[in-house]
């Protein structure tokens, strides 16, 4: 009833192909920006802040990164958490040796040097389609981490192999609180996910869901293959990369190599299809999902515990987490293999009916 | 260069590789019958290892362990097709693929949580040592378990050569195999040549995870041997048992070899990587694999 | 038929002794003809005769091991698909291929592709010159929009839409190119009767508004003896005939192909 497109013209071809069409979606997320910017600092508390919200932006902006790959460009990777360690080492090596770069430029280099790898990992995808690809993924997964606990240079000879983030200071202004690592973080992901917004509605985006869609029609039509995929595959690792340099410095603090196993990329990739594949909302919604998910585990798992006055052994709960996780993961590739993003859609062309459905 | 220790790196590398080709051999069966990377294949490997060794310390016999956790298996085999695959039917092959990744999450956590956690030790009367009258007579140190374990695979191989080849399920899984919509159109259930297969593969992930289990303990970093196994696969092709059996002794030699001789240079600790960049530049002159058959792209 | 906009003319595209095989199979032998500037030249022949694989070459989606291909007097051994869609070749597919998660609007836009000149930084951006070059494209596809009559489905993905209507968005992607010449795979099979003529006319009406050049692989004899100037015939991989459609009607080895010989 209040959600009507009804008296809403467009006049002009810009106006059409706003990202928000509808009035009363921009009004939406308007107010979605106000309160996240906002009303979510000032009131938050810190554990909400540094534990939860921070991460949650950050994978979702990993997942975007891989989005772009796997759900706009078709091109399956199991090697996000290796473009994320790429530019979370990186990141703290130019803050290191280059200390007057600044913190921003320190993460866009480390997001270029992921885009790098990113780069040369892709080139079999130029060969190599499906399974095959994906498996030539984990060839990168496994060499980077390799690589960061082989070559002292990168984590400037640690023994543990462990580095610890530099304080974040931006035109002198220190962000050491977790409001402000919340702030920043929330400006640079809600810049990235507009600009990768626009490019997917762009000749690029197009580009790639064609070679997703059909790679043969795409090159009859004049796309270049080489081209549009190697690019998927930097644009994403450039998102994945920046997202790896944010874990480390607003999220973790300390980071060993360790942390970027191939867990994690499973974790991201669960992100996706839980989200939506081919969807900018997805990859928030999904990230959304999965970080919360083992939250709202334990306070069930606590509760029911308390219900039944015996303690749950640790162990348990975590192997039901895994059951619950893999159950999931098939569940919704079963009911809705476009994921949450999809069904939020249907629900959206519901309201615009309800309630009158005919 | 040492010739002796050359071949003994490089005949310990080959037998290494049967290793890797017994968990290999699980996806091709699985793929080459149903078009699915069954990327749960290292989970069903431990869950087996773990189900056995269990039964076995809860005071079964060997053999009597051994039929029951078959037929876990077997059961194992059917409630995927029911509850994963069924439901999944004309879905994009990844699609399945990443049905299979949920599943692995699940094996891992249902194992655990029935079994428990804990490393276990695994004892198939072979010991682990190299074979004492070749060391004599050559200087060449060849574990006599990893000849065991050699035979091993190469009789499953042949069984599963045989069951392929001589049986009626083997014929209608050939047939599927080759075409999943001619073998339905001339009656064969796929439902249950599903089932069977998962079920045989189930069994090769039995034997596979008592070798392991028996050179490694059975313990949760069973489950990454699958990611062993992928080069394997890249390298042979999903589609092909010789494949996964000469790829599994390429990957095997070389992997050794390049530890041995290139490792050192590097840093060492390379094998976590190398295999797959060997499977990698391998597929770059040949993007079909060892035995793969070119493919046309048909417009 | 009355005066036509863009008479006949010279030749543009010339196929010189072209093999293509794979593996044992051999798809086409030798294969010689010639297509005119805005003519309708059509390529029939019964099934497996290597029709489509005639178009894969000339678009450089296959590669010939022998023989060559002159596109307006360049010389090729073999065509890449780039580069044929850019010296302006567009075609469309027997089996639509269609970008399924794409909606009609959005594959339309990718046939306009070679025509972008902007960055993926600039397309980000979504500032001054990508924003303006996006629009001009819009207002170009929705010309070609309304000239195959789909304005009701421009923003349903392709996915949902009817046959018929799927063959037409594909037409329509071609058409969004401005190709000078344009390889249609049996653009009406699996057609009802009013689709055909729909189908027929568009195809008429591209020749006729753009001048386009017409290459089409089409099974109903009815419709190829209408529409085109000149017919090549192909059967097991060979030319059995070419000429114009009456030509065609009485060549005796075409009637043999088709129907048949008493040995």
């Amino acid at each position: 009833m209040f959600y009507r497109e009804a008296g809403q013209f467009k006049s002009s071809y810009a106006e059409d192909q706003q990202i928000f069409p509808i009035r009363q979606d921009r009004i939406g997320i308007t107010a979605l920006l106000l309160v996240v910017f906002v009303a979510v600092p000032l009131l938050g508390d810190q554990y909400w802040l540094s534990a939860i919200f921070t991460p949650l932006l950050i994978f979702a902006l990993a997942a975007l990164g891989l989005n772009i790959l796997t759900g706009y460009a078709g091109q399956l990777s199991l090697g996000t958490a290796a473009f994320m360690a790429v530019g979370a080492f990186m990141a703290y090596n130019f803050m290191l040796r280059l200390p007057w770069l600044g913190v921003i430029p320190s993460f866009i280099l480390a997001g270029l040097c992921a885009a790098a790898v990113g780069v040369v990992f892709g080139l079999p995808s130029l060969r190599i389609k499906g399974f095959y690809l994906a498996v030539a993924t984990l060839a990168c997964q496994f060499f980077v981490l390799w690589a960061i606990q082989r070559w002292g240079w990168i984590t400037n000879y640690s023994a543990s192999g462990v580095i610890t983030a530099q304080k974040m200071v931006i035109l002198g202004f220190p962000f050491d609180t977790p409001a402000l690592k919340y702030l920043l973080t929330l400006s640079i992901v809600t810049l990235l996910a507009l600009l990768a917004k626009n490019l997917m509605r762009s000749e690029t985006g197009r580009a790639f869901m064609a070679v997703r869609d059909m790679d043969v029609a795409a090159e009859v039509i004049g796309i270049r293959m080489m081209h549009t995929k190697l690019l998927a595959f930097a644009i994403s690792s450039f998102y994945c990369g920046v997202a790896g340099a944010m874990y480390a410095f607003c999220y973790l603090g300390t980071v060993e190599p360790e942390a970027f196993t191939l867990d994690l990329s499973f974790r991201v990739l669960f992100m996706i299809i839980i989200g939506g594949t081919g969807s900018i909302l997805g990859s928030f919604i999904g990230a959304a999902f999965i970080t919360l998910l083992p939250i709202f585990l334990n306070v069930m798992f606590g509760g029911i515990s308390h219900l039944l006055g015996v303690e749950i052994p640790h162990a348990v709960i975590s192997n039901l987490e895994l059951i619950i996780f893999g159950a999931l993961i098939i569940f919704f590739l079963i009911v809705e293999p476009h994921g949450l993003a999809r069904l939020w859609q249907i629900a959206k062309e519901k309201l615009r009916l309800w309630p009158f459905p005919h | 260069m040492n010739v002796a220790f050359f071949f003994e790196v490089l005949i310990g590398g080959l037998l290494a590789g049967v290793m890797y080709s017994l968990v290999a051999l699980g996806f091709v069966l699985i793929y080459k019958a149903s078009g699915v990377f069954n990327f749960a294949q290292g989970a069903m490997v431990f869950f087996a290892a773990l189900t056995f060794i269990s039964l076995v310390e809860r005071g079964l016999n060997f053999w009597l362990a051994l039929v029951v956790t078959l037929a876990v298996m077997v059961v194992l085999g059917i409630a995927i097709e029911k509850v994963v695959l069924r439901p999944l039917v004309n879905q994009p092959p990844i699609t399945l693929f990443m049905a299979t990744i949920g599943l692995t999450f699940v094996l891992e956590g249902l194992s655990q949580l029935v079994w428990g956690s804990q490393p276990h030790g695994l004892e198939l009367g072979i010991q682990d040592v190299p074979m004492e009258w070749l060391s004599q007579s050559t200087g060449i140190n060849i574990s006599q378990f990893d000849i065991f374990a050699a035979g091993v695979a190469g009789l499953l191989v042949a069984v599963l050569a045989l069951f392929f080849q001589y049986t009626r399920i083997g014929r209608a899984l050939r047939a599927v195999a080759d075409d999943h919509q001619a073998a339905l159109s001339v009656g064969i259930p796929l439902k249950h040549i599903w089932a069977i297969v998962w079920s045989v593969a189930g069994f090769v992930a039995l034997v596979a995870g008592l070798m392991w289990g028996a050179r490694n303990g059975v313990q949760y970093a069973l489950t990454f041997i699958a990611l062993k196994a992928l080069p394997v696969l890249i390298l042979g092709g999903f589609e092909s048992v010789l494949g996964a059996i000469v790829g599994g002794l390429i990957i095997g030699a070389s992997e050794k070899l390049a530890e041995v001789y290139i490792g050192p240079m590097v840093g060492g600790g390379i094998e976590s990587w190398f295999a797959y960049v060997v499977a990698l530049l391998f597929l770059l002159v040949r993007p079909q694999g060892l035995f793969g058959e070119k493919i046309i792209d048909r417009v | 038929m009355s005066a036509r906009a863009h008479p006949v003319g010279e030749v543009v595209l010339s196929v010189e002794n072209v093999s293509l095989s794979f593996g044992g199979v051999k798809a086409l032998q030798g294969i010689t003809f010639d297509v005119r500037e805005h003519e309708v030249r059509a390529i029939i022949g019964p099934n497996g005769a290597g029709k489509s694989s005639m178009l894969n070459v000339i678009n450089g989606v296959y590669h010939p091991q022998q023989g060559t291909i002159k596109l307006r007097g360049r010389e090729f051994h073999d065509m890449n698909s780039h580069e044929a869609a850019k010296m302006g070749i567009a075609r469309t597919f027997q089996n639509i291929a269609l970008f399924k998660g794409m909606s009609v609007l959005d594959n339309i836009m990718t046939g306009r592709n070679l025509k972008m000149r902007c960055n993926f930084l600039q397309q980000a951006l979504w500032i001054g010159p990508a924003r303006r070059e996006e629009m001009a494209h819009r207002r170009a596809v929705e010309e070609v929009i309304d000239f195959m009559e789909i304005q009701h489905i421009r923003k349903t993905p392709v996915g949902k839409l009817a046959y018929g209507l799927q063959k037409r968005v594909e037409l329509a992607r071609a058409l969004a190119a401005e190709p000078t010449l344009l390889l249609l795979d049996e653009p009406m099979a699996g057609m009802n009767l009013e689709e055909k003529q729909d189908m027929c006319r568009f195809v008429l009406d591209v020749n006729d508004h753009f001048g386009t050049t017409i290459v089409l692989i089409e099974h109903d004899m009815g419709v190829v003896m209408d529409i085109s100037d000149r017919v090549v015939v192909l059967d097991y991989g060979k030319k059995i005939g070419d000429g114009t459609p009456d030509q065609i009607r009485t060549n005796q080895a075409v009637i043999d192909a088709y129907l048949g010989v008493a040995h």
